[in-house]
């Protein structure tokens, strides 16, 4: 099993994360995709990392693991106070906005 | 393995550092005083003192710079030049503009934010909120926060760390986006909309510089443009990695078929941060897109002209044609900023030395006249039935004969429009030549043909609104549906970007000198 067969898996997975982010209707499955999108990331950074032998790839996946921490925090904000409005996290529901 | 620390030169990035301590200051102002009054005052003091401080760091580094090109501050990482420099003040201004909008009021005493944003709208909480006096003030750290992020982001030379900073001036707006304090189901559902997609987009920009690294072993923009040499220049990874990094920043630039967002997030978005965020996000993408084509990319130049080709006239034709027959203000300058953000990529064609002085100055003249603009729809309001004032009129029927009731502010509005039309005497007209003389000596004249093609048609859509401000009359019986504010703040705000519009028409060359100077990038790399 050589380092290019995980930046393969990771390509599965950002395809994976991308279909949810524009198919699936309910926001939460959305955010979902969207962090396995940055997930799929952090895997290519990695496995370069340890394909190149050296650690720069893998100090980013740090920061980009700090930064998708701080992203799910405003996300999950967002959503919450729209569902509280609503009641629903439905993408399709709100349809104040057209055009 | 063994680690080597690395060298910081940290003086350059004083002004960073006053914006980005400043934002950690306001945070603690929100917890230790309690007085919602105070607290604004305090924090408004605190935002624009800081970045005025911050401006005048720029300027003094500016005058230091003599005929150095600026400093390395971590190799490979940050480099603070005169190209940074230049959009860093350019930041700043539209940071100082946006303040003064946060904190203006209506003649009720109202704010354009909400009283409390985690309660639902409509509900028993909010109305005791609003009784309460409480306000929103962490709108000022929020743009403090999004400022810095956007000036770290104008001299990142690292495809990684550029990413962070992309997260840390979205993060913030994305918050801003959801406060509006009339219409407020509109508002957090563009929060939503501009969160899901802003993070889509930072995920595929992120995918793209983990791919760039991966067939190049190189992150920082200086060792990929060089390493990119060396590879086959039809390596399908690295291609796909770089089509990934430019795709995630036109995205935030807005430019078709990445423009999803812009209609609804300039419509829901409270209009102060509507301004900002229009003026300054474009203004800080584009940056990093010259620093990336010409630092990282340029070997690619050929490979990826199609897509700045597909996508600049994409942008101009959707912006133009569907900003004709929109009915709503704000949306109708939404599209505008599409069409802008076509106009935009026109000048990266060739990737010519002229463009690094005509985009810092097409952004300035774009930046100032969307400041002024969305601050005179802030200023149009409906008239409540108790005789208070609502919510912005919006509607384009609702502007007939506002040149009426306030000639002022139907005047600047007008002049904003020519600007961003590109009628000459106005900033936008310089703007425009600029950047299509730079995309003619790159040999692109295709392009700019139907860039002035697209600019003739979309005259129509501004001139409509002037028309209807100035030559037609207020519909019979609806003479009391629309008061005009007048608040001071924003009179401040309107009357210096309608004056720096006309200014930068008339004696362009004074800036555009200062531009030539800045259209140098400093490269460390040997």
């Amino acid at each position: 099993m050589t380092a290019m067969s995980f930046v393969y898996l990771a390509a599965i997975l950002f395809a994976i994360g991308a279909a949810a982010v524009l198919l699936r209707r309910n926001a939460i499955v959305a955010f979902m995709g969207v962090e396995l999108m940055l997930n799929a990331a952090n895997l290519v950074l990695v496995a370069f990392s340890r394909m190149y032998g050296e650690l720069d790839g893998q100090i980013m996946a740090f920061f980009v693991m700090v930064v998708a921490a701080a992203e799910v925090v405003v996300g999950l904000a967002i959503i919450i106070a729209l569902f509280r409005a609503r009641q629903t996290i439905s993408l399709d529901e709100p349809a104040e906005l057209k055009g | 393995m063994n680690f080597v620390t690395p060298e910081i030169a940290w003086a350059p990035l004083t002004p960073i550092l006053i914006v980005l301590g400043a934002a950690a200051a306001a945070v603690l102002i929100e917890a230790f005083i309690k007085t919602p009054a105070t607290r604004r005052l305090v924090q408004l003091t605190v935002t624009i003192g800081a970045l005025a401080v911050a401006l005048g760091m720029v300027v003094v580094q500016w005058v230091g710079l003599g005929d150095s090109a600026g400093t390395v501050v971590m190799t490979g990482k940050i480099t603070v030049d005169a190209q940074s420099l230049a959009w860093q003040a350019m930041l700043l201004v539209f940071g100082i503009l946006a303040a003064l909008l946060f904190a203006a009021r209506t003649a009720d005493g109202e704010e354009s934010f909400t009283s409390l944003g985690s309660v639902p709208p409509g509900s028993t909480e909010e109305r005791l909120a609003r009784r309460a006096g409480l306000q929103v003030t962490e709108v000022y750290a929020l743009l403090l926060f999004a400022v810095g992020g956007m000036m770290l982001f104008t001299c990142i030379t690292d495809l990684i760390f550029l990413f962070v900073a992309l997260e840390l001036f979205s993060l913030p707006l994305y918050i801003m986006v959801a406060l509006a304090r009339r219409r407020r189901l509109l508002s957090q559902e563009a929060a939503l909309k501009y969160f899901l997609l802003g993070a889509f987009s930072s995920a595929i920009y992120l995918f793209g510089a983990a791919l760039v690294y991966g067939s190049t072993t190189q992150i920082d923009m200086e060792s990929i443009g060089i390493a990119i040499d060396f590879i086959p220049s039809n390596d399908a990874m690295l291609l796909a990695g770089a089509v990934m990094v430019v795709v995630g920043l036109m995205f935030k630039i807005g430019a078709v078929p990445f423009h999803s967002w812009v209609p609804d997030v300039y419509q829901g978005a409270p209009t102060p941060v509507t301004a900002f965020m229009g003026a300054a996000t474009k203004a800080a993408a584009t940056a990093a897109l010259v620093r990336v084509m010409y630092l990282a990319f340029y070997p690619l130049e050929w490979e990826l002209s199609w897509m700045f080709w597909a996508v600049a006239i994409a942008s101009m034709v959707v912006g133009t044609v569907v900003a004709l027959v929109q009915t709503d203000v704000k949306r109708m300058l939404a599209y505008s900023a599409v069409a802008h953000a076509g106009f935009i990529l026109v000048a990266f064609a060739g990737l010519t030395p002229e463009a690094l002085t005509a985009l810092p100055f097409y952004l300035l003249t774009y930046g100032l006249a969307t400041i002024g603009s969305f601050a005179v729809i802030s200023q149009v309001r409906e008239r409540a039935e108790d005789g208070g004032v609502a919510a912005e009129a919006v509607r384009l029927g609702q502007w007939a004969g506002l040149g009426r009731r306030s000639p002022l502010l139907a005047g600047a509005m007008a002049l904003f429009l020519l600007s961003f039309a590109g009628i000459p005497l106005t900033a936008g007209f310089i703007g425009k030549f600029e950047v299509f003389s730079a995309a003619v000596a790159g040999g692109a004249w295709p392009l700019v043909l139907i860039a002035v093609l697209a600019s003739a048609v979309a005259a129509f859509f501004y001139v409509r609104l002037i028309v209807l401000m100035f030559f037609t009359d207020v519909p019979e019986g609806a003479q009391d549906t629309v008061a005009v504010e007048n608040d001071l703040l924003t009179r401040i705000v309107i009357i210096v970007t309608a004056a720096a519009t006309v200014l930068l028409g008339i004696v362009p060359s004074g800036v555009l000198n200062v531009l030539q100077d800045a259209a140098v990038f400093l490269v460390s790399a040997g």
